[in-house]
């Protein structure tokens, strides 16, 4: 069982939860991702670990509400427990001083975009953010990646705050800039990395993506999981969740996301109607 | 007249046939996920065992991995001592519930029952499985005389049947035992793998309980190789290691398609179902397609699972795609059987070559070519060759993928020194289990790609032998 000791929603549908998993919390290196069951009945599902106390044992996880298992742990309360929690999964990120490293986050992938830039901030690098969200109101982490970013952008898709337009534009504004970029990395939405990852391929421009397939076990066992890079068949779980963005079949991985929408609508819905119930 | 007594007693031997076990009925049966068998009640299994001719020399018990008292536990049967049958059977399986169920007996004990010579050999499984069983449902479980604690600490990767059989064996030795699960649920393929109609997980849990009761320790949701390594074991003061991880990495063709939606390996297909409970969605929040038209590649055990487990989420039509004929199938003779009576269609010689999808990514087709047999191959079966110009296409909405697994990689690319043959599975020193890497051990699917599961328990108890030595002579 692993407590709940910290909640807050960061915006409407983006919560911030400090679990107690002391294990997990020693070991997990920046990129890694935990697989999380609430209860019995629930569904595993793969979440970033944000950032982790190795002292008090905690780690973080920053989570939009997008279905049944993200609305139910949004629903617990502090000092609830969660049932399962296993990891740390996947391979961290591979960390060097590259020079200047451009983060690309979108929505709550800036969530996992933070550890990479606090990790490449400590090694040396120039570190450049660009983060991005729909609206202001639901931008999240500015403050943080701030402090770990010699420059930090912000673009907002509406124009309410920052930059107006998308996070792609500004990278291309900072590229024509003449700004040196030796090497991005791109973590949001798949159709954002898709985009970053058609921009920067013409530069040569080294770039980074995680991806994020639907998980089951997560240690490699059912292929649940499977991406294509390269022309090859990848376990996103095991060889990744990190991959070369120019080499990824954003198209495969995007339908593949879809396989469940009907039965994922149904859970909602249901989960809906007996929470309200209550 | 003595003589008279016995012709008469052979007689009546001779007359009584092998006692079929209840079933559920074929067309029930697909409409849901209760085990398929009855189980023989006390009557048939006295009447089973009474067909024993007690072998002085018991070709059975040859046939058997773990040498299972085979017409000893049978006699006590026969005179109605079912708990005591059941002791007799655990004093060499761990599991007999299990093994009696999914044991391949046709080729193991039974294939070597000297009635089998001009009869049918005498029903060993099931009789296992009653007993078994009968223990269980009695409650009156003894929980064994441990030795007194030797202080020494060994940790099992792995919860698999190799896993649970040597933590059995080495906590009654008076060791120290923590088993590593990576998975949340211990079992390994019984739990997650093996569906309920085949094997209820209830009859898991009890093993698994049971080793708790007798002070084993399980720690699940922990991935050896990434939450620690076996050196951070050895670090923590164990004493030894036994790596029991199993075969789980599934393989695929790379054929065209694969990676369309509605594509499964048999793994995930099964633990979707099987451990996540996805038969229940959505009373359990894992959700599974619920295929028309499924079709599942290969004709093993795992292939004959997952087929009969699309019948029973739903589809109206469940084939067999396998490349060679019935006579090469590894499946067991009765999942066969069990399947073709809940109408799966067999499609013999027959093999993918790919997969068609719809505008949305979802697999809809699938391009099959038939197939001939050749020259045996290295393993002594005709091997399939592909007709040319054969090719034709069949309406898909479901794929399993069923043509086997491999070896999962993380604990070998984490423990240095560890020696892996060219198929990445660990090598190990005859019988005992002992890796290159001092104080590792390794049994089960891990050290001889898939196999069984009594098997894997056998080299689970091999390892433990080996482990007790080691850590006892270290002093
Ligand atoms: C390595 C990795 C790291 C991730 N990190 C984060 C994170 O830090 N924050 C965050 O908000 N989200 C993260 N995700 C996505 C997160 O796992 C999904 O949003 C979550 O599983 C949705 O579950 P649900 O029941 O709430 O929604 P559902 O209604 O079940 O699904 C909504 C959508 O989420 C995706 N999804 C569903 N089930 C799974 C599953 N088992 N595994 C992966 N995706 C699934 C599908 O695209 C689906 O359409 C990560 C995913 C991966 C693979
Ligand atoms: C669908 C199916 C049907 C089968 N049917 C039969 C049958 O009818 N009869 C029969 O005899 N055999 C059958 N088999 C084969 C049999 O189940 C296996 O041979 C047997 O389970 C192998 O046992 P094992 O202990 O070696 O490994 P497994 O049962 O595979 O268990 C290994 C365990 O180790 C865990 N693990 C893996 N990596 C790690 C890690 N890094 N850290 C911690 N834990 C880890 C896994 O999660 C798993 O729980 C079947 C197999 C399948 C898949
Ligand atoms: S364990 Fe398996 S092989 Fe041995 S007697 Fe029992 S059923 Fe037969
Ligand atoms: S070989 Fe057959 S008849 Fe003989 S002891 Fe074994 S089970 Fe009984
Ligand atoms: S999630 Fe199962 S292999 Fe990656």
């Amino acid at each position: 069982m692993f407590k709940i000791v910290e909640k807050s929603f960061l915006q409407d549908i983006v919560v911030r939860m400090v679990i107690e998993a002391p294990e997990v919390a020693r070991k997990r290196k920046p990129g890694q991702f935990i697989v999380l069951m609430i209860d019995e009945q629930g569904e595993r599902i793969p979440l970033t670990i944000v950032d982790s106390d190795s002292e008090k044992g905690t780690l973080t996880i920053i989570f939009q509400i997008v279905g049944k298992t993200t609305a139910k742990l949004a629903d617990m309360k502090v000092g609830d427990h969660i049932l399962h929690v296993l990891g740390p999964l996947g391979h961290a990120t591979e960390i060097s001083n590259f020079g200047t490293a451009v983060v690309v986050g979108g929505g709550v992938g800036i969530g996992v975009a933070y550890p990479i830039a606090a990790a490449l901030k400590k090694a040396g690098n120039k570190v450049i953010s660009i983060i991005g969200a729909r609206t202001k109101d639901i931008l999240i982490l500015e403050d943080e990646m701030k402090n770990v970013s010699d420059r930090l952008l912000v673009a907002t898709d509406d124009g309410s705050y920052g930059f107006h337009g998308f996070v792609s534009a500004v990278l291309q504004n900072l590229i024509d800039s003449g700004e040196k970029i030796d090497i991005v990395f791109a973590i949001g939405p798949v159709p954002m990395m898709r985009v970053i990852a058609n921009l920067t391929k013409p530069y040569g421009l080294k770039t980074i993506v995680s991806l994020n397939p639907i998980m089951v076990d997560a240690t490699g066992m059912c292929g649940a999981c499977r991406v294509a890079v390269g022309g090859k068949t990848k376990f996103g779980c095991v060889d990744g969740p990190e991959f070369d963005g120019h080499e990824v079949d954003f198209g495969l991985l995007m339908s593949r996301l879809r396989t469940y929408a009907d039965q994922e609508k149904q859970a909602m819905e249901n989960y809906r109607c007996e929470s309200h119930g209550k | 007249m003595e003589n008279k007594e016995k012709t008469e007693k052979k007689e009546k031997k001779e007359k009584i046939p092998r006692q079929a076990m209840p079933e559920q009925d074929p067309k029930e049966r697909i409409h849901n996920f209760d085990e398929v068998p009855y189980g023989y009640n006390a009557e048939l299994a006295m009447m089973e065992a009474k067909r024993c001719i007690q072998c002085k020399k018991p070709s059975c018990v040859a046939g058997c991995p773990v040498d299972v008292k085979i017409p000893e536990f049978i006699k006590l049967i026969a005179e109605g001592k079912f708990i005591e049958a059941a002791w007799k059977l655990k004093e060499t399986n761990a599991l007999p519930a299990v093994c009696g169920r999914v044991c391949p007996q046709e080729d193991q004990c039974e294939k070597v029952c000297i009635l089998g010579k001009k009869d049918e050999p005498v029903a060993v499984g099931r009789l296992e499985r009653f007993a078994a069983d009968f223990e269980q449902d009695s409650g009156n479980i003894v929980i064994p005389e441990k030795e007194s604690p030797t202080g020494k600490k060994i940790a099992v990767v792995g919860a698999g049947p190799a896993g649970l059989t040597i933590a059995g064996d080495l906590i009654k030795l008076g060791h120290e035992v923590t088993i590593f699960e990576a998975l949340h649920k211990a079992g390994g393929v019984l739990i997650y793998g093996i569906p309920e109609f085949r094997l209820p997980k209830a009859i898991v849990d009890a093993e698994v309980n049971y080793l708790e009761k007798l002070g084993v320790k399980i720690v699940r949701n922990a991935a050896i190789g990434r939450l620690k390594t076996v050196d951070d074991l050895f670090a923590e003061g164990f004493h030894a290691v036994f790596l029991g991880v199993g075969a789980g990495a599934p393989v695929f063709m790379n054929i065209p398609g694969e990676n369309l939606s509605g594509i499964y390996s048999a793994n995930e297909y099964l633990t979707r179902s099987n451990l996540m409970k996805a038969y229940l969605f959505p009373e359990f929040d894992t959700p599974i397609v619920r295929g028309k038209n499924v079709a599942v590649i290969g004709g093993g055990n795992v292939a004959m699972d997952s087929v009969r487990t699309a019948l029973r989420l739903g589809a109206d039509n469940a084939y067999i795609i396998y490349r060679r004929t019935e006579v090469e199938m590894p499946a067991r003779i009765e999942e066969v059987h069990h399947a073709k009576e809940e109408g799966v269609q067999f499609k013999l010689l027959h093999a993918p070559v790919e997969y068609i999808g719809d505008e949305n990514g979802w697999v809809r087709q699938m391009k099959c070519i038939r197939m001939e047999l050749g020259e045996p191959d290295a393993s002594g079966r005709r091997s399939p060759i592909p007709i040319k110009g054969s090719e034709f296409i069949i309406d898909v909405d479901t794929v399993v993928v069923a043509i086997g697994t491999m070896a999962n990689p993380v604990i070998q690319a984490t423990t240095p020194g560890l020696e892996v043959n060219k198929r990445g599975y660990i090598v190990t020193k005859g019988e005992t289990g002992e890796t290159t890497r001092e104080g590792v051990y390794a049994g089960g699917d891990i050290v001889t790609g898939s196999a069984t599961v009594i098997l894997a328990m056998g080299a689970g108890r091999q390892a433990a032998k080996a482990i007790h030595e080691h850590v006892m002579a270290k002093g």
